[in-house]
This record gives C-alpha cells, sequence and structure tokens, in this order.
C-alpha cells in the first residue's frame, strides 16, 4: 500500500524535528491524534491540529495524557491509524495504556520527546532518560518496539516505520526521540506519495463465523477487525483466551503472555534496525542511539586519525535490542563506548550482551546539554588502557 | 418420551433478551440480589425497542463490578482500564461517528479516578450515554469508600462511618452541560428503560444515574438487609420528580430518593460544532468530517 498523495507534502523542507514526526504521521496515514500539552513535545500537536482539518483527520486536546494515551486506542479499533505525543512527566502518566495497547494488540504510536527528569526536571532542554521506561515502564511482561532518530529527517521516515511495524506487529511503538532532535531544524525531503510503503491494517478476511480475534498467524500475531463490522468483538485488558474472553487461570496465562512477549522476540531479527562505521575491524566499539550518535561523531573521528581503530554502532531501533551482534563483537573487540543522556540505560543492555567477552564504559551525562565528544574521545582512549 | 421432551423444550419462549447477551460467558459473576443484572436487563430491553443496528452499538466499560458489563453484552464491546472508559469512548466515536457509543460503569470508576475524563466529555458534549451504576461503594474490590458513600455509611476504609461529602451527581453532569440527565433505582425497571430508550436517541451527552444495592458489601455492612430490602427501601423511598432542580437532588444516608428526568435539552454535539467550525473557517476547502 502507498500512502495518500493529497496529504504528502511531497518535496525538500526545512523542518524542526517534531514537525518532521507531524508530517511522517500524516504520510503513514495517521488520521487521529489526541495529546496533551508538553514542553518539547508540543510543536508535534500543533502542526497536526494546524494540518488536520483539511485532509480528513480529528485532533482532540484531551484533558490529560491519561485520557489521550487511551482515547488513540478507542480510535484504533473504530478503524483509524492513531497516535500521541507527549515528554516525561506525560509519559509517566502513559505507562498503564502502553500495557492496555500491548495486551489488547492495538496498533498505535506513542511519540516521547525526552527532556530531563525525573518529575519536571528540565523542561526545554535534553535527556535520554526515558530508554527504560519504554521497554519497562507498564507493569506485567510483555513486548513493545522503540525507534530513536537523529535527524528530522529521521523523524520523518522512522516515524512512517513506526507505524508499519506497529500495524505488522500489533504492538504499541514508541518513538523516543529527544529534545534536541525535536527542535533543530534542518532539511527535510519528502518523498512523493507513490515512493512510501504504508503496511496496511492486518484485517481479517475470512469467514465471519470462525472468526477469532485473538488466534495468532505463523508470526504469532493475530487479524483484527473494527467497532462496527459485524463481528461482535470483545477486547479486555484481563488475561484472555482466542475469543477474546476473560480466563482467570494460569493456563490462560501461559498461552497468553509468552505470545505478547515472543511476536516480538521471535521476530527480533526483521525488527531490529541499526548502522555501523568501520565496524570490520574496529577494537572499540561506540554505541549510541538519539542525538549522541552525532555528538559521538567528532570524538570517534579524532580518535581514527589518531589511528585507533574505532567502529560506529548506532541504534535505530532500540527495542528489541541486537542482542546477537552485541555478543558476537564483544568476542572480537577490545571495548563498547556507550554514551548516553542518562546515568546508564542501554549501557546496561550492552554490558549484558557482551557477556564478559569485552569490558563495557559507560559515559553518563545527566542531561540539560549533549556530551562534550572530548569526554566520549576520553572515554576511548581510557578503555584502551583497561581502565 | 424423546419427543414430548422436545416438545416441552420447543415450547419454552426463549427469554428475548438472550440474544443480547453473550449466553456463551453465563453464569456472571455478580452476586445474588445484586442490581447490575437488573439494570443490564432494562439496557437490553431499551436496545430492543431502540430501533439501532446493534451492529453499531459500541459498548464501552472501565472496571470494577459493573465494569464487567461489556464482557456480557453481544455488543462490540470494550473492558478497559480503571475509570477511562470515557476517554476510549471519545476515541472510538470520534473516529466513527457512525457508532452509538454507551459508555456503562460503576461510580467510583467514572467519578473518583475517571471523574476528571467525565467533566470534560460532558463539556464537549460528545455523543455518547453514559450509565452509571451507583451503589454506593467500590464493588470489586471488597467494599472501600467511593465519592458516592453518603456520609454515615461505613465502607472496609472508612470503618468509622464516612464524613466525606458525596458528589450529587446529576447535578454534576448538568452544571457540566450534558444535554440529558436522569436518575433512578434498579426498581424502576420500567422508567429506567425507557430513559436509556431516551438517552440512546438524543444526540449529544446523555447521562443516567441508577442506584442500585450491593448486598454483598454495602448492604452488608450498613445492616441494610440483603438485596430485596434495599429494593423495598427504594420503592418506598423514591420520590419522581422530573425536572427537578438538580442542586436539590443530592442523596443522603438511607434518605428520600428524588428520581426522574432532570435535564432534557438541545445543544450541538462535538462533531457538529466542528464541522460547522471547520466549514465556517475554511468554506469549500472543508470536507465535513464523517469518520
Ligand atoms: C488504576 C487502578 N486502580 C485501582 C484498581 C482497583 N479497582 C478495581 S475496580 C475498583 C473500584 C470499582 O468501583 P466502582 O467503579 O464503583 O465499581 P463497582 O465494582 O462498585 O461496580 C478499583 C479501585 C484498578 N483496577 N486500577
Ligand atoms: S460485590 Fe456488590 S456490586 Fe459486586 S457483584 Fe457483588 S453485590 Fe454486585
Ligand atoms: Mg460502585
Amino acid at each position: 500500500m502507498k500512502a495518500d498523495p493529497k496529504a504528502v507534502l511531497t518535496g525538500a523542507h526545512f523542518l524542526d524535528g517534531d514537525h518532521a514526526c507531524s508530517e511522517g504521521a500524516i504520510a503513514a496515514g495517521c488520521r487521529f491524534v489526541a495529546g496533551y500539552p508538553i514542553t518539547p513535545s508540543t510543536e508535534v500537536v500543533e502542526r497536526i491540529a494546524e494540518r488536520f482539518p483539511l485532509i480528513g483527520g480529528v485532533f482532540i486536546q484531551m484533558e490529560d495524557e491519561i485520557a489521550s494515551s487511551i482515547a488513540i486506542q478507542g480510535a484504533v479499533w473504530a478503524g483509524k491509524k492513531a497516535m500521541t505525543v507527549t515528554s516525561g512527566p506525560g509519559f509517566s502518566l502513559m505507562m498503564e495504556h502502553i500495557g492496555l495497547a500491548a495486551m489488547t494488540e492495538t496498533p498505535c504510536v506513542f511519540v516521547d520527546v525526552q527532556r530531563g527528569g525525573p518529575s519536571t526536571g528540565l523542561p526545554t532542554q535534553p535527556a535520554q532518560g526515558d530508554m527504560m521506561q519504554a521497554r519497562w515502564g507498564s507493569h506485567g511482561d510483555y513486548g513493545i518496539i522503540a525507534l530513536s532518530p537523529n535527524s528530522p529527517q529521521e523523524c520523518f521516515d522512522l516515524t512512517i516505520k513506526a507505524f508499519n511495524l506497529s500495524e505488522q506487529y500489533r504492538v504499541p511503538v514508541l518513538f523516543m526521540m529527544d529534545e534536541c532532535v525535536g527542535h533543530m531544524t534542518e532539511r527535510v525531503i519528502i518523498p512523493p506519495a507513490e515512493e512510501i510503503n504504508i503496511f496496511p491494517r492486518r484485517f481479517y478476511e475470512g469467514p465471519r463465523d470462525e472468526y477469532l480475534p485473538f488466534k495468532p498467524d505463523e508470526d504469532l500475531v493475530p487479524k483484527i477487525v473494527k467497532a462496527g463490522d459485524g463481528y461482535k468483538i470483545h477486547v479486555t485488558g484481563l488475561t484472555h483466551d482466542e475469543k477474546g474472553y476473560p480466563v482467570m487461570t494460569a493456563a490462560a496465562q501461559e498461552k497468553l503472555i509468552p505470545r505478547l512477549v515472543n511476536k516480538i522476540k521471535l521476530n527480533a531479527e526483521k525488527i531490529i534496525e541499526y548502522k555501523e562505521d568501520n565496524i570490520d575491524d574496529a577494537e572499540v566499539v561506540v554505541v549510541t542511539y538519539g542525538i549522541t550518535s552525532r555528538v559521538a561523531i567528532p570524538a570517534i573521528n579524532q580518535a581514527r586519525q589518531e589511528g585507533i581503530k574505532v567502529g560506529h554502532l548506532r541504534l535505530i531501533v532500540v527495542w528489541p535490542f541486537p542482542e546477537k551482534r552485541i555478543t558476537e563483537l564483544a568476542g572480537r573487540i577490545k571495548s563498547f563506548i556507550v554514551p548516553e543522556l542518562n546515568q546508564g540505560q542501554i549501557f546496561y543492555e550492552v554490558e549484558r550482551n557482551a557477556y564478559g567477552k569485552a569490558p563495557v564504559y559507560l559515559v553518563p551525562h545527566a542531561g540539560g546539554t549533549v556530551h562534550n565528544p572530548k569526554d566520549i574521545y576520553n572515554a576511548i582512549i581510557k578503555s584502551l588502557k583497561g581502565k | 418420551m424423546d419427543e414430548q421432551i422436545l416438545e416441552i423444550e420447543e415450547s419454552i419462549p426463549v427469554n428475548p433478551i438472550e440474544s443480547f447477551l453473550r449466553t456463551d460467558r453465563i453464569p456472571h459473576i455478580w452476586c445474588p440480589g445484586c442490581g447490575i443484572g437488573t439494570t443490564v436487563n432494562c439496557f437490553t430491553r431499551a436496545l430492543e425497542t431502540s430501533g439501532l443496528d446493534l451492529n453499531k452499538v459500541s459498548i464501552v466499560s472501565g472496571i470494577g463490578c459493573t465494569g464487567r458489563v461489556a464482557g456480557y453484552l453481544n455488543l462490540d464491546s470494550f473492558h478497559t482500564t480503571h475509570g477511562r472508559p470515557i476517554p476510549f469512548a471519545t476515541g472510538l466515536k470520534l473516529a466513527n461517528p457512525e457508532l452509538k457509543v454507551v459508555v456503562y460503569s460503576g461510580d467510583g470508576d467514572l467519578f473518583a479516578i475517571g471523574g476528571n475524563h467525565f467533566i470534560h466529555a460532558a463539556r464537549r458534549n460528545l455523543d455518547m450515554t453514559v450509565i452509571c451504576v451507583n451503589n454506593s461503594i467500590y464493588g470489586m474490590t471488597g467494599g472501600q469508600v467511593a465519592p458516592t458513600t453518603p456520609i454515615f455509611a461505613t465502607a472496609s476504609t472508612t470503618p468509622h462511618g464516612n464524613f466525606e461529602q458525596p458528589f450529587n451527581l446529576p447535578y454534576l453532569a448538568d452544571s457540566c452541560g450534558a444535554v440529558y440527565v436522569a436518575r433512578w433505582t434498579a426498581y424502576h425497571v420500567r422508567h429506567l428503560t425507557k430513559s436509556i430508550k431516551e438517552a440512546l436517541a438524543k444526540k449529544g451527552f446523555s447521562f443516567i444515574e441508577i442506584l442500585a444495592p450491593c448486598p454483598t458489601l454495602y448492604s452488608r455492612r450498613n445492616k441494610l438487609g440483603d438485596g430485596l430490602d434495599q429494593m423495598l427501601y427504594y420503592k418506598e423511598n423514591s420520590e419522581i420528580k422530573h425536572g427537578a432542580n438538580t442542586k436539590e437532588v443530592a442523596l443522603e444516608f438511607q434518605s428520600k430518593i428524588i428520581v426522574g428526568k432532570f435535564v432534557d435539552r438541545d445543544r450541538p454535539d462535538y462533531l457538529t460544532l466542528m464541522n460547522e467550525h471547520y466549514q465556517k473557517k475554511f468554506g469549500d476547502k472543508y470536507t465535513p468530517y464523517k469518520g
């Protein structure tokens, strides 16, 4: 399926990341957005509010983020593609509904333009402190997908990818921007609509009386229908059987929950995306995502100029995490460096998957601005001295 | 012999509401004497005569004993999170205005944790019907105090009696802009059925409060007898006062109950306003939104 040409602003633009994200959502076919204003994410919904009336979309500013994060799910069950947009404090309020979307296999997108936390923190300044919350923030076990763009262009491209993945796997997809990427303005190329691939919703098409709303296909993802189609579906956040009916037993839990985890875990190799530079001969690998991937480049270049073999692995899909790739690299390199705008989150994931075969060094940052590349450079040098 | 049994079975009339229920989910979880089932009976009878296309009716519940209603109705049904059926219903309705959207939930769900959503949905005049089963208590979690528990009544978290002022729900709904507001009890099955039918036919935000017994937790703890005793109380102490000033219908512990249709007015609903507004603003460039 291709994007709707009437809504896509094909051409070269000068956009900030927030606005590029709005355009990505529109190109992806999103026609319902609910949100509550919060810096530094507000520009996303402001542009949506500006654009939606003339392209047949509905934007509603809800009374809070709890409402926003479930209004989008109502809209999805009525057949729309939908997203909500927020930052730290609002993201915290949305956690229960990330779990609801995971449990009811409701495809939708949550955008978090990260700012300094905890609590009100640094409202106008960047951080990457919500990465673990994105993965584990709702209670119980479930799988999600999270992406991390590093430029306005990627805010456009990867928002489309976020929608496509949410439809393909029927999961909430978390779009983990940060204040820097959200507010930086760069050239963004919006391709012609016919070049934008859209993953269509996986609607059920079989015999009506044989439909089981939560019976998975081979890839563990069930087919969906929408309210009003006459199927009289039941959708619940309780543990349920394939019919969607609540079943309060350990056996029902065992049948459902591992599938919700495994539909991401077992499809991980298809979902994972990262970008590597100078990895083949690398002795040190810097693992980054989001804005930090750009800040690390001067540090990597300087070290390489000095003859140090440094490679760069940039996560584009952060969750599921490229576990295998980290383990492979750990077997042959001397060290990993993980700079993040937090006190260590993805660092632990790298460390866990290195299995002690290569040391992993964190370059923490409390947020508020980005790293000084020098700190990353120093960490590279130190790591080779085994410190 | 077998033929005889068959004949008898065939002659047993099918309960007319059965087609509205997910009979494969019966028996339900509600206690004997619980008022929720009675309200569901009225709801299905209202649906039956409403003329609505049942394929286009969606029911949304939150969490609680009343929250289980969605799971027993043979409609597109959504059992959401505690307190949040209204914002879910908001998304459902705005995404497909063809749907008739009903929210069916408990007093704690709609007015404690979900109170904020209620007042905003009423203010926006979203086209939905909200039915609240008010049993004066949190049933599902074992009888804790609710924002509807009368002063002096005891609950598991007010073992010495409640001293907080409860909500007057019709007044709240009225002042937030609901276009239809009624209160009935589980005793008033005919009035209630008629009222639900009216609310379903109304465009905009309609609200019905139904007082219903929770014999297991509320009545027992407050020594009010069983479900039947509570029904008797409703019968003997209710006064029908259509058009009553909602300011004057507050409930007190085992006091007189004013029931009736208090508000029935017209005000353009959210999507009508949206379409009119954008049409004025954008003229021919705007295509009226239909979902
Ligand atoms: C976020 C959250 N908090 C608390 C609960 C626990 N809980 C479930 S139902 C309920 C209260 C239900 O009361 P009410 O809405 O009046 O429904 P009733 O059971 O009386 O019909 C509570 C507190 C929950 N499920 N979710
Ligand atoms: S606990 Fe009360 S409200 Fe819940 S089913 Fe039993 S009687 Fe009904
Ligand atoms: Mg209650």
